[in-house]
């Protein structure tokens, strides 16, 4: 398709002088439109380089050692952050067990119709707003309300499973389990939207065909719909991943922030991005160079996971 | 031909009923509707309790001095946190004197110049991928880039990192709105002689000029709640500023750093700041939301 | 209009000696306020291929969708008077309508295989109706072959059924519908998406369905139904005061009759190509 700008310059009329003085404010027109759409990838590669820079004199000092060691210790300035890479996993890793059944659930049961429109369209409008609500009053409130509330349930898990490794430990509120709890409910709106888009975005026939082979409603929903917005669900999936090991705030509220690799779930562990939050502020100068190379770890884990979402979404989008 | 029929379930008589279907394929049906319901209001249940419990929790403490007073001392009960309402104003203005130009500009040629063409697809990915870079990787690009290059925290390295979190929002909402433009109005523009320029800004912006305000509003709700990108940028500040190059109260860090110290009005302070903050933003989303689906 | 010559068609056609496996008696269906069919009366007797001609908006396709009970789908929609698969009401309180798809078979206007493989697109309807595993490949190979397809796909039954052209789209929906053995099967214009060449592969293969299967075929090319079918039913959409056109059934007969010696007016203006 060609461009607005190709049709713009009008050569050989009368009124060339004037035109040209026009054309010469178009074209500027159009360029800085250019720079600013070139200036995003710009922006997204200032970021990565800016912060692979300034982790390169800690990549120096502690090496790949850094991510395989556990001490934090500024005092001596050791520092590895296996254990945050490990709750960073772990805790997405739980969001995404308790998500991916429940997020595709939701995403089915809000593009079919089930319900009325006039209950279907708000109860996606508060799906939605979850994604709103900022981490940091999820934290507060996860302190405060949620931990007191899920406690009994610990102890219970502790009591009655502590011999599975899984719950072995005495539970403390702040732990990886209500780390990935709390994140799995604020990475749900972000699979049941896209999900249920591209369960809407299904051509109608395909359910009509699976219908009139004698297929039941749920029949046709798994073995025909979902496997034909795979793409899609798996896309969301993966946002959802890289949502989920960079946030911050609730982490770093709820995790317990504490520099140990145990196999219960009940106990406090770190994420990357807890550490680099509530350390920062009375770092000294070697600790901050630890935790811009601890920053660019996420940043690479994060880039993975979400050029790897775009990927499969886009391929889907140009299927359709 | 040789057929092999009724090799399943199909008897002389005709049986049209459920009762024809395996019971696992009745029951299967029923169950998985049951269960997706559920989960549809499991996945609504937190954010119901959430909301009530910030309102009955931070409405006690409440009151025209939270918009105009300090938050107190430790150890002391009188006080709010106006500064913290002023500085997150004051950051948010600052992120969005940078990203909205940025951001439309770049919006307008990915619907105006570039549809279809390669320059256009990859600005897409980058916005896309820029939008999923935690916030916190945000704040440790604006404090290398910001805040030790200019020798101290400040409200403007709070701006831009903040800027960071706004501009994909941006982009991507304007450019939906400016798609909303129907061509023919740009064919009309173009029909009388206008060139780019003037069908663009006299035309197509202003036409689009609703949904360009929602997508900036969005913007900043999104962007007024985030914490992580502010912590180690503006800081905090206990006491009143508006100069942009000194630390800066804001109500997201205000709210973290009075959810973890162990002062009872500190704590409950806490809560009525989140109780304004996520007021802001739940009524800046629905309306905007609302909105946007009445232009549809 | 009067409405007794609604109802004549039907004694017309019932000298045909076989027996009726569909019958419609008085069927209406609106859609909300709008009514798109009004008092259809018609058998279609077994392994018989049956064509719904007539304008578009005459809700031929409409009543096709009754047979199947796929107007279930759209909200809004009812259905009036009586659907009757070999005697049973198909519209009755404890009918499942998942049943009753299981037997009627559809094929539509446009080809719409799954996004899978050529195999498994044959595969899904057998599984789900409880056909053994074991029997699996036998049956795959048979459909593709009963859809004259075999010879084209049996060494890339694992590509994409999407890969096919349009034309191998359509034979693998076919394939796919006979798979479960229905006894009916209802073709929504078929071909009118193909090439005159993947037509005629169509029309063939549906003269060599009637052996085993009924069909019903809705078409807009009158030529078609002289091509394939037995009997032929004419539809016509007619307004009413106020402006509200609602579909109707104007002729039902052999085909022969209906387009050499036609009954009704309308009927003669439409086969010879006065309107529609």
């Amino acid at each position: 398709m060609s461009s607005l700008a190709e049709h713009s310059p009008r050569k050989g009329q009368s009124l060339e002088k004037q035109v040209d003085t026009v054309r010469v404010f178009d074209q500027s027109f159009y360029w800085l439109a250019v720079i600013g759409a070139i200036g995003i990838g710009g922006v997204l590669l200032w970021i990565a380089v800016q912060i692979g820079l300034s982790a390169l004199p800690a990549i120096q000092s502690y090496g790949v050692d850094f991510l395989t060691t556990t001490t934090w210790d500024p005092v001596r300035n050791i520092y590895g952050v296996l254990p945050q890479i490990y709750g960073t996993l772990i805790s997405a890793a739980i969001a995404l067990v308790i998500a991916i059944p429940v997020g595709i659930g939701v995403a089915v049961f809000l593009s079919e119709n089930f319900l009325p429109n006039a209950v279907r369209t708000p109860i996606a409008l508060a799906i939605e707003l979850i994604a709103a609500v900022p981490s940091v009053v999820i934290g507060l409130w996860g302190i405060y309300v949620l931990i007191p509330f899920l406690r009994p349930f610990y102890n219970f898990l502790y009591e009655n499973f502590g011999w599975i490794p899984l719950f072995s430990t005495p539970p403390r509120g702040n732990s990886l389990l209500t780390l990935g709890l709390v994140l799995s409910v604020m990475i749900l709106p972000t699979i049941i939207a896209i999900s249920r888009g591209s369960l809407i975005a299904l051509p109608r026939d395909l359910r009509q065909g699976a219908l009139a082979l004698g297929a039941t409603r749920w029949e046709t929903i798994l073995r025909v719909l979902i496997p034909a917005a795979f793409s899609g669900i798996v896309g969301s999936i993966m946002l959802a991943l890289g949502r989920a090991m960079g946030e911050t705030m609730v982490a770093a509220m709820l995790v317990g922030n504490s520099n140990q690799i145990t196999p219960s779930l009940l106990a406090p562990g770190a994420t990357i991005a807890s550490l680099i939050a509530s350390q920062f502020g009375e770092a000294g100068r070697e600790q901050v160079a630890a935790l811009l190379y601890a920053g660019l770890i996420l940043m690479i884990l994060t880039l993975i996971v979400n050029i790897l979402a775009e990927i499969i979404i886009q391929k889907f989008q140009n299927v359709e | 031909m040789a057929t092999t029929e009724d090799t399943i379930g199909r008897t002389k008589k005709i049986n049209l009923t459920r009762s024809a279907r395996t019971p696992f394929r009745s029951y299967f049906d029923f169950f998985m509707t049951f269960l997706t319901g559920a989960f549809t209001i499991l996945t609504i249940v937190p954010l119901v309790a959430l909301v009530w419990d910030v309102v009955r929790q931070g409405i006690d403490r409440l009151g025209i001095q939270s918009f105009t007073e300090l938050p107190p001392p430790p150890g002391l009960e009188e006080g709010g946190f106006g500064n913290a309402i002023l500085g997150t104003l004051i950051t948010l203005g600052i992120a969005a004197a940078i990203s909205v130009p940025f951001g439309v500009l770049a919006a307008i040629y990915l619907s105006e110049f570039g549809r279809g063409t390669r320059i256009a697809y990859g600005v897409k990915f980058a916005t896309n991928v820029l939008a999923g870079i935690p916030a916190i990787l945000a704040g440790l690009f604006a404090y290398t880039v910001v805040v030790l290059t200019t020798g101290g925290f400040s409200a403007f390295a709070g701006g831009v990192a903040l800027s960071v979190v706004m501009i994909p929002i941006v982009v991507r909402a304007t450019e939906e709105g400016l798609l909303l433009v129907p061509q023919e109005m740009r064919q009309a523009a173009v029909g009388v002689g206008a060139t780019n320029f003037q069908s663009i800004s006299r035309i197509v912006v202003p036409a689009a000029l609703p949904s360009i305000a929602t997508a900036v509003t969005l913007a900043l709700a999104r962007a007024g709640g985030e914490a992580a990108p502010l912590l180690f940028t503006a800081l905090n500040n206990n006491f009143w500023s508006t100069d942009i190059w000194q630390p800066i109260a804001t109500l997201p860090v205000l709210i973290y750093f009075y959810a973890i110290i162990p002062y009872e009005a500190q704590k409950e302070i806490a809560w009525a700041a989140a109780l304004v903050l996520l007021g802001i933003i739940l009524i800046v989303s629905i309306s905007s939301r609302l909105l946007a689906r009445q232009r549809l | 209009m009067n409405s007794d010559t609604i109802n004549t068609p039907n004694s017309t056609s019932s000298n045909t000696t076989q027996e009726a496996i569909l019958r419609a008696e008085n069927v209406s269906v609106t859609y909300g306020s709008f009514q798109a069919l009004r008092g259809v009366t018609l058998d279609i007797p077994k392994n018989q291929v049956v064509a719904f001609i007539g304008p578009s908006g005459c809700g031929k396709s409409t009543l096709i969708r009754c047979f199947n009970r796929l107007n279930d789908l759209i909200p809004g929609t009812k259905v009036g008077g009586k659907v009757t698969y070999q005697g049973v009401d198909i519209y009755g309180d404890k009918v499942d309508p998942v049943q009753v798809r299981r037997r009627i078979g559809m094929v539509f206007q446009k080809p719409n295989p799954f996004p899978k493989s050529i195999y498994d697109n044959i595969a899904f309807g057998a599984k789900i109706n409880g056909y053994k595993k074991s029997e699996m490949d036998e049956i795959v190979e048979r459909s593709l072959r009963q859809a004259a397809l075999w010879e084209e796909v049996k060494d890339k039954l694992k590509e994409s059924g999407l890969s096919l052209s349009g034309g191998q789209q359509q034979r693998l929906c076919i394939a796919r519908t006979v798979a479960i053995e229905p006894d009916v099967v209802l073709m929504d214009e078929p071909a009118s998406a193909l090439d005159p060449i993947s037509t005629r592969k169509v029309e063939e293969l549906i003269q060599e369905l009637k052996e085993n299967y009924t069909i019903v075929i809705v078409t807009h090319n009158m030529q078609q139904a002289t091509r394939v079918a037995d009997l032929t039913a004419f539809f016509n959409a007619e307004a009413e005061e106020g402006g509200k056109r609602f579909g109707y059934l104007v002729e039902y007969n052999k085909t022969e009759a209906i387009f050499n010696n036609p009954k009704e007016e309308y009927t003669r203006q439409y086969v010879s190509g006065r309107f529609g």
